[in-house]
Parts: structure tokens; sequence; C-alpha cells
């Protein structure tokens, strides 16, 4: 560690009482001399990073490894960001959009942060992003891969650092024909993601030439699966394309495994079916398909410094979350270092931004006119429980995002 | 839908069913008979998942797991009830509602301190670890079938308790009249206690035989809970003959439900409560 | 409910609702910088309030324990997302009623089912019909699924041509609130007095009894469900305007026990308690937030707490304060009669 990492958890609170005191007591009584002095040192102050990420409940688990990609990017430019410290606010998002307005507000509002990274959740980013339209505060999202965020919503502060659940499923519309299959069942929870999932692979799908037979929208967050499965059995189709997160993609591919269906039905998925679980998937993950940005078993260069540098510091090997939050982290020192510093500036910073080009562990990133990165798409096989990249199944894929240039 | 596809969905509902009744079988046990409404019952779920994966990496053995985390959870059942239920027997049903609710807060986060919020999962078994081959092309694993074995036989031990031994009277007739039975010598506080630690180690026990067929994370428990309360409302609060129907019921709703009517599947078990309520309020054999 | 409070009660709601009214004179020199975030939490504090005072006429005055009032909230909030235009303010005169109209249906059919259950069975079948809605929105195309809706501009508030008020400005739509809870709270103190007050504290002390006595109590009970769930759904349309933002979430059953815990904090059957069990809950769970990461065992631990040591809430303890109870014993009857049913023990319904 060559600097030790500039980390206060500034708490609002404490800001309160800072605020409290300075403007009422100390300004009436030691006279304003103190305060214009505290003023002039605000060009050093720190950069602060309001982090809105989910640290308790279930997905506490992708909050952790955002804020550790994140911190170790920052590491690596010795602490600093644009010749700055750097200040991180954690705010606990808990998966709960109807917080999630309030929280963003207090972030922006409330402890004045330069930037908002946040959050995991797609319905945590519809709250978090009315308040971006509203404050326009400069918002990163590192994860929560819902469509309207860069296409419908489309503001200039407010860029991804992720994917959209269209990017990562489309390209295997296109891997699914080409391996021969024709007619595809796909399943998926009834909510939000799970449709923008599955849109992506009809669409590449069935413009290469192949037919969905039958779409099953399971209850949101059901994971009884059994009967589905009987129903699949009973179409018997080529392949069943699904996109299940955390826990529900554990449960859907151990149940498929258990059903047999594996070895006569192939499953395809989304990369974040497995991402994360190969160790809770264990036998039942063998063979299964998934495209995704991000394999941690990648060959780069870039990408073998990343896992051994996070190993490091965390005792673990990274993820596609992880990689995220190191991404994001690049980003800020790159469109930091460029305007050296100057975060008052808002319309040089987004242009800074939009103009960072990355040699990230996934491979090259750019940011589209929508403020979505092109990055390539893999297609992943898991042999020997660990995420092995078959090809690239798309190579610098850019999001559509029609109902957005800006 | 040909005869085979209707038997194999049979089947399914069948075995979601009776593992729906035992994972309810607690919360109506200890509804029915000490007036306790228990929101943190889905949390117990929970621990019995997690403790069952927990012992079975140091252990070894999931059977093993089973006999040392059985007696945890009685453990844990004792202690909560002790502590925080003991004050509550008077009160309106509102308290043991929030203090449940404090509960569960409390648990779910102990449960992130101590496995954090990774998911995990259980390997089926020996000597269960084996498939039959249902049609052409789907296997049945054996271990749901040794799960509904359980789930009967369990069943049937509880009806047996309450309907033919001594303590079975004494909880009918607590249920009917505590001070009663006080005034006939019986130590009801006692009685209370045993009650709810059998209720939360079924549920507990529920969460561990599920574990191999379900994937252990946190939260886990809170979506089940629900639907448990449909399953008891359903089959009428206290009543364990209810709460068997009830499950086989919603069980049985709900796999034919997704499959005929998938675009009401998510809310079919509620349909069928409110269809109950209308017709009788008490639940269906109340 | 005719209780008569002592006359601290009336002194410190007052001072409460000057200090918290005059709040834009005093709040620049206290929180600087963040007094326009203050001012948002406070706003946000008050629409709860109102929330929470709607669901004591149920729990506290009539003594039905309800756990899927969030239903409502969120009709309140749903109704305003999906009748407002996309891209300018719908009026709020005809908005207001429309929200009002939609809650009193939505809450006179299901009051009308779930009145039948009584006890534990009410309790579940609110729950299970909370979440019937939970899951009918989330799942829905119309109403944005799981994602939620944005409502992009508060309604107007217009006389002719003239603005009457410009709730679009943080400042203003903060008095609106206000403004609503006081009137909220003057209607509930009126509605609890009135002849059909008496009958609902009838009906909570002993419904056989009015029964026999001729009272049709279904149809009291039934309005008075009603009533709770329009008043909900006022403060759900005002949580929706502030933010922009509703989301299925807002009528989960999380939602609904939260505003149970503030009621109880704050001391239900009581009107004004329920103001300060939502103030309370959402200050120590601002100050919990910042203490650790693992603050639900905080929550969860004062929640438990609080049932077990105050079950009369803040309310409570003003009406009685632990120190003055041996020198007014009648304080302390009426007090106790006033914030615990007194048919509390609802043992074997099954």
């Amino acid at each position: 560690m060559l600097t030790p990492l500039h980390n206060h958890n500034t708490s609002s609170l404490v800001n309160i009482m800072k605020h409290a005191l300075k403007n009422t007591v100390l300004a009436s009584l030691i006279g304003t001399s103190l305060v214009a002095s505290a003023m002039a040192t605000a060009s050093e102050h720190p950069v602060k990073l309001g982090l809105m990420l989910p640290y308790s409940g279930t997905y506490s688990a992708l909050g952790e490894a955002i804020t550790n990609g994140l911190k170790l990017a920052i590491k690596e430019q010795d602490g600093q960001l644009g010749g700055r410290d750097v200040e991180y606010v954690r705010l606990d998002s808990e998966a709960d959009p109807s917080q999630a307005p309030q929280n963003m507000s207090r972030l922006v509002k409330g402890d004045d942060v330069d930037f908002v990274i946040g959050p995991v959740h797609s319905g945590v980013a519809m709250g978090m992003l009315r308040m971006a339209k509203k404050t326009g505060a400069i918002t990163i999202i590192p994860n929560a891969g819902l469509e309207a965020a860069t296409n419908q919503l489309c503001m200039p502060n407010v860029f991804r650092t992720s994917h959209s659940m269209w990017q990562d499923s489309y390209p295997m519309g296109k891997v699914a024909y080409e391996r021969g299959h024709r007619k595809v069942v796909t399943i998926t929870w009834d909510y939000a993601a799970g449709k923008e999932d599955v849109a992506g692979f009809k669409e590449a799908f069935t413009k290469a030439g192949g037919e969905i037979v039958e779409q099953i929208w399971v209850p949101f967050p059901s994971t009884e699966f059994q009967s589905y499965l009987s129903q699949i059995a009973s179409i018997d189709p080529d392949a069943v394309y699904t996109f299940f997160a955390g826990g529900g993609g554990v449960s859907f591919v151990r149940d498929y495994a258990a059903a047999g269906l594996k070895e006569s039905i192939p499953l395809l998925g989304s990369g974040f079916l497995t991402e994360g679980n190969l160790q809770a998937l264990g036998e039942a993950g063998e063979g299964v398909m998934t495209t995704l940005h991000y394999a941690d078993t990648l060959q780069s260069e870039a990408n073998r410094n990343f896992v051994s540098a996070y190993q490091e510091a965390y005792g673990e090997t990274p993820d596609a979350y992880a990689v995220h939050g190191y991404d994001t982290g690049k980003m800020l020192a790159q469109a930091l270092y460029s305007v050296k510093g100057d975060t008052e500036n808002k319309e040089a910073l987004i242009e800074a931004l939009s103009n960072v080009h990355l040699d990230s562990p996934r491979g090259p990133i750019s940011f589209s006119d929508s403020h979505h990165p092109i990055q390539n798409i893999y297609l992943r096989e898991i042999q020997d429980g660990k995420q092995e990249v078959v090809d690239v199944a798309y190579e610098q894929l850019e999001v559509p995002d029609d109902a957005c240039k800006m | 839908m040909d005869l085979a596809f209707f038997g194999v969905q049979l089947l399914n509902g069948l075995q979601y069913g009776l593992l729906l009744f035992l994972i309810a079988s607690g919360l109506t046990l200890i509804f029915g008979i000490m007036g306790i409404i228990n929101l943190a019952h889905g949390a117990m779920y929970m621990i019995g998942a997690y403790l069952v994966y927990d012992l079975n990496l140091r252990l070894g053995n999931f059977w093993l797991a089973i006999v040392v985390a059985v007696p945890i959870a009685v453990a844990l059942g004792l202690i909560i009830e002790r502590l925080f239920l003991d004050t509550l027997y008077k009160r309106d049903h509102l308290y043991q509602v929030l203090l449940t609710f404090g509960l569960i807060l409390v648990i779910n986060e102990v449960q992130r301190i101590i496995w954090g919020g990774d998911v995990h999962s259980v390997a089926v078994p020996s000597p269960f670890d084996t498939s039959l081959q249902l049609t052409s092309n789907l296997q049945y694993s054996v271990y749901r079938l040794f799960l509904m074995g359980v789930c009967l036989a369990l069943a049937a031990v509880i009806y047996w308790v309450i309907r033919h031994t001594r303590l079975g009277i004494i909880i009918r007739a607590g249920a009917v009249d505590r001070d009663m039975v006080e005034g006939l010598g019986i130590n009801v506080r006692t009685l209370f206690t045993l009650i709810f630690s059998a209720g939360v180690a079924l549920t507990a026990f529920a969460g561990m035989i599920a574990a191999p067929l379900s994937t252990i994370a946190p939260g886990m428990g809170d979506s089940i809970l629900i639907t448990c309360f449909v399953v008891v409302v359903i089959g009428g609060i206290g009543s364990i003959k209810g709460a068997f129907w009830g499950a086989i019921l919603i069980g049985m709703a709900e796999t034919f439900g997704s499959v005929l009517i998938p675009s009401l599947a998510s809310m079919v078990i509620y349909l069928i409560m409110a269809a109950v309520l209308l017709v009788k309020p008490r639940g269906l054999f109340a | 409910m005719l209780h008569r409070y002592p006359r601290r009660v009336a002194i410190i709601m007052l001072a409460l609702t000057l200090c918290v009214a005059v709040f834009p004179l005093w709040g620049p020199a206290v929180f600087g910088d963040q007094v326009d975030f203050i001012q948002e939490k406070l706003t946000l504090m008050v629409i709860l309030a109102l929330f929470t005072m709607s669901l004591d006429l149920l729990v506290g005055i009539v003594g039905l324990v309800s756990l899927g009032h969030a239903l409502f909230f969120g009709v309140g909030a749903y109704t305003l997302a999906l009748a407002s235009p996309e891209y300018s303010a719908a009026s709020l005169w005809w908005m207001l009623p429309l929200v009002i109209a939609v809650a009193a249906i939505t809450a006179f059919v299901v009051g009308l089912l779930v009145i039948r259950t009584k006890g534990i069975f009410f309790i579940m079948s609110t729950l299970a019909f909370g979440q019937m809605f939970f899951y009918l929105i989330s799942t829905s195309q119309f109403a944005g699924g799981t994602d939620g809706l944005f409502i992009m501009f508060r309604p107007s508030v217009t006389f002719g041509e003239t603005t009457l008020l410009d709730l679009s400005n943080s400042q203003t739509f903060f008095y609106f609130c206000l403004g609503l809870l006081i009137v909220g709270y003057l209607f509930m103190r009126w509605l609890t007095r009135s002849y059909f007050g008496q009958v609902l504290d009838g009906i909570h002390d002993n419904e056989h009894r009015m029964q026999a006595l001729g009272y049709a109590t279904s149809g009291y009970k039934l309005v008075a469900f009603v009533i709770a769930g329009v008043l909900a759904a006022i403060a759900g349309m005002l949580a929706a305007m502030q933010y922009g933002f509703a989301n299925p979430v807002q009528l989960g059953w999380h939602t609904s026990g939260e505003v149970l815990m503030m009621l109880i904090l704050g001391g239900m059957g009581t009107i004004f308690g329920p103001i300060l069990g939502a103030f309370a809950y959402e200050i120590l769970l601002y100050v919990y937030e910042h203490l650790t990461v693992h603050w639900p065992i905080l929550m969860g631990l004062t929640i438990i707490a609080s049932v077990l040591v105050l079950p009369r809430g803040i309310a409570g303890l003003i009406i009685a304060p632990p120190w003055n109870r041996k020198k007014t014993p009648v304080a302390k009857e009426q007090a106790a009669e006033s914030v615990i049913p007194p048919n509390s023990i609802q043992r074997n319904e099954g």
C-alpha cells in the first residue's frame, strides 16, 4: 500500500453539528475571520464521492464488491483524483426504491458530494434518476441495467459504467442461432430487468431467423420452478434462454440440472445468471453458457493485473461487480486529471467524462452519445468450476439508445 | 395438456404443497395454541437453512448437521419466548406483530454478520442424490420424494400428538381456556415455552430439510412468510388439518395457475384467499 | 373519544407545530448549507405523520389492526402518477377529488371483504390484500412494473389565470403539507368527538354490546376503514408529489409494518401521538443509519424495546409522565383507557 487511503466515513450528522457550531457559535463569538480562512482552503477540499449502494440486506455483497473495486482503482492513483484527496460518503441504499429519492437528496443537498455513485438495483435507480434530473448532480451508475437510464430518461449528467440488460443478452441471440438452435423457450421473472433482458435476446435471435416458441414469466421473486421445468420438458425446445439474478439464478440452474434437462436441452443465459455464484452452483453449473461483458479468466494483461491486485487487497477473486466499481474509479481519475481536479465547472467535467477511454480489465471501453459503455461481450462457459471465455460474442457493442442523442 | 404432463404437474403441486405445510405448521401451531402472531417465522426458516449449510461444511455430513442444528433451533425458540414473548400474551396482537417485526430486522442483520451476503447451496445428500426418469426427457429428484415422505410423516405425528396423547389434550384445553388449565394445576407457562420452541424448531427444520432443494440467500424467509400466512388463513388459524389442506390447495393452485393462467400467476393465491374469506371468514377448517 | 388530556399536551403540540412552521426562520442558522435537505426531510415527516394518523383511526380508535395500510398510500401515489399528464402539470382541483374517489372506492371494496374478519384474521387478510395490490402493480405494464413511475410536474393550484400556490417551490410545498396535516388533525379530532366517533369508541370497547344496542357495527367500521384509506391516499399522493416518484415498494407490507411502528412509537388512539411517532421514527432511522451499517439491528431492538417498555408510546409519556403518575392517578387511568385496548386478549379465533 503506497499511501493510506483517505477514507472518512463522514456522517451527515457530524456535518450538521459542525455547521451548527460554525455558523452560530463560532461566527458570533470568534468573528468571521475563522470562517473566512476555512473558505480559503475550499479549493483544496477533497473530492467527495457519494456512494449510494446496498450495504445491508439481499444485495449487500454487490455493494461491497463495487466499493472494493472503486477504492482499489483510487488507491492505484495514490488515493487521489485530479490531485485532490478523496472523501467517501457511504449511504446504505438498502435496495429500497421508496427511500431512493430522499437518500439521493441527502447526498446531493445534505453532504454536497461532487459525484453520486450508485445504485445496484434498477428500481432504486429510477428513484435516484428522478432526483438526478431535478438536481443535475453527476451520477455514475455502476451496476443497474435498466434501459431507461441512458435511453428514455437521457440526461447529460448521468453515466453508466456497467451494462444494460439488452447489451448482455443481445449477443446471445446471435450465438444461439449460430450454434444451431432454432426453437427456444425463454424463462425469466416477470419484472422490468427480466423483460428487458429477454427482449434483447429475442431481438437478435428472431432477426437471425430463430423462433421463440414460448415465453415463460415467473412471478417475481418466486423460486418455485418445478411446474415450469415440466412445461419446458413437454415443449422440448432446442435450447432454453434464461435470466434470473442472485439466489434465483442458482435455484434455477440447480433445479434445471436436477430435472435432467441440462443434457438434452442446453441452458443459455445472460451472465448474471451465474456471475459470483460459481461455488453455490457447484456441479449443476457445468456447461451453462452465458454472455457478459466480463469474465475473471480473461487473459489480457489489464485483467491479470487487476485480478491479482484485487486478490491481494481483499483475499477473493473479483467478479463483474468489482470491475464496475474499478472502472468507475478509473473513469473518475482520467476525467479529473484532464480537468485538473476542477469539479466546479460541471460542463467541462461532463465533457471530460464522456471522452474517457479505458483499458479496462474487461477490454477497451469508451462511452456512447448516451453515456453508455461501448464494450466487448464475451461468450463464457462454466468448465471445472471456472468461468472460461469461449469466444468474443460481440466486439465493441454499442447500445442503440434511440431516444437519447446528446 | 396431455395426461402425462398433467400427472407430472400433479406431483409438483403435491410436493410443493407438502413443503408449504411443513413450513406453515409451526406458524399455525403457535397461532392456534398461544394466540401469537409470529412475523419472524420466515426468519426462523432462513436460520434453519443457514444452520444446516454451516454445520454441513463443518461436519461434512448433512444428516449429522440436522441432528446438531435442531437442538440449536429449539434453544433459539426458548430464548425468544422467555426474553420477549412472555410479557405479550395478555396484550393485543398489535404488539406481537410489532415485536416480531423488530425480530425480523435483528435476525436478518445478524445472519448477514455471521454468514455474509453471498448465495450458498447444500448438495443433495446420499442416498437420495439420484433421479427417476418421469418422461422421455424429464427426471425427478429422489430427494423430492423423500421430502414428501418426511412432510407426510410429520403431519401424521403432529396429528397424533394433538389428538391422542395427554400432552395433546392439555394443548387443546390450553388453547380454549388457559386459566382453567392453570387452575387444574398444569403449568401453562412451561407449556407455552414448549409449544413455541417446538414451533420454531419445526419451522427451522423445514428450512434444513428443504435446503438441498433451495438456495440459501439473505432474506430467503421473507418471501415464504406471506405464502405461509395465506395457507394458514385459508385453512383456518390454529387448525393443523386446515394448514394441511390449505397448503395442498395453494401448492396445486400455484403449480397449475402458473401453467394455465400465467398472467395471474402472482395473484392467484390471493384471489383464492379473498374467495375463501368471502364464503368462510374464519377459514375452511375453523 | 372524549378523554381530556392534560393541558401540557396542547402546549407541547402547539409549541412543536410553531417550531416546525417557522423552520425557514431558524433552519439556515442551525443547519447551514444543509437547510434545503433538512426542510425536505421535514416535509416527508409531515407527510408520514398524516399517513400514521390515518392508521390511528383504524388501530387506535376502532381497534382494527391493519397490516396492509400501505395499500392506500400506494393508491394515492399511483393515482397521481397515472393521471398526471406527461408534459404538463395536472390541476389539483380535479386531482385531489380523483385521488379521494379512487381511494374511497378501493377502500370500500377491500373493506367489504376484510371487515367481516376479526382479530388475527383481520391482520392477516389486510396483509394479504396489500400484497395482492403489490403484485398487481409490480407485474403491470401500465404502471411501470417494478421500476415505478415518474411524476414530472407537481399539480398546479390555480384560480382562473392566477396561480394560488406554486407547489413546485419546496417551501410552499412544505407549508401545503403542513396545512393538510393540521386540517387532517382537526378533522380527526372533530370526528372522534362526534356521535360517529363515540360509536366507534363503543365498538372498540365492546362490539357485541353495541350490536345488542342495535348498532350496525359493520357499517360503522366500513365507513372508518374508508376514511382511513382516503387520508392515507392523500398522504401517498403528497409523498409521490414530493419526489416525483411512485414505486410498488410504497404499497408493500414492509411499509405497512413501518407505519404501524410509527404509530406505536407515538402512542395510538391519541391522534396527536402518531404525529410524534412519525417524526421520532424518521429521526431515529436517520441517526442509526449514520452510526453503523448494521443499523437494522438498532432499529429492530428499538422496536422491541418500545413494545416491551413503552406500549403507550411517546404520547403516553406526555399524558402521564412516570414522575407524575402517583400524584395524578386519574390521569393515569384515563391514559391507560385511551391508549390500551381494554379487550385485548383475543385468543382462539381459530
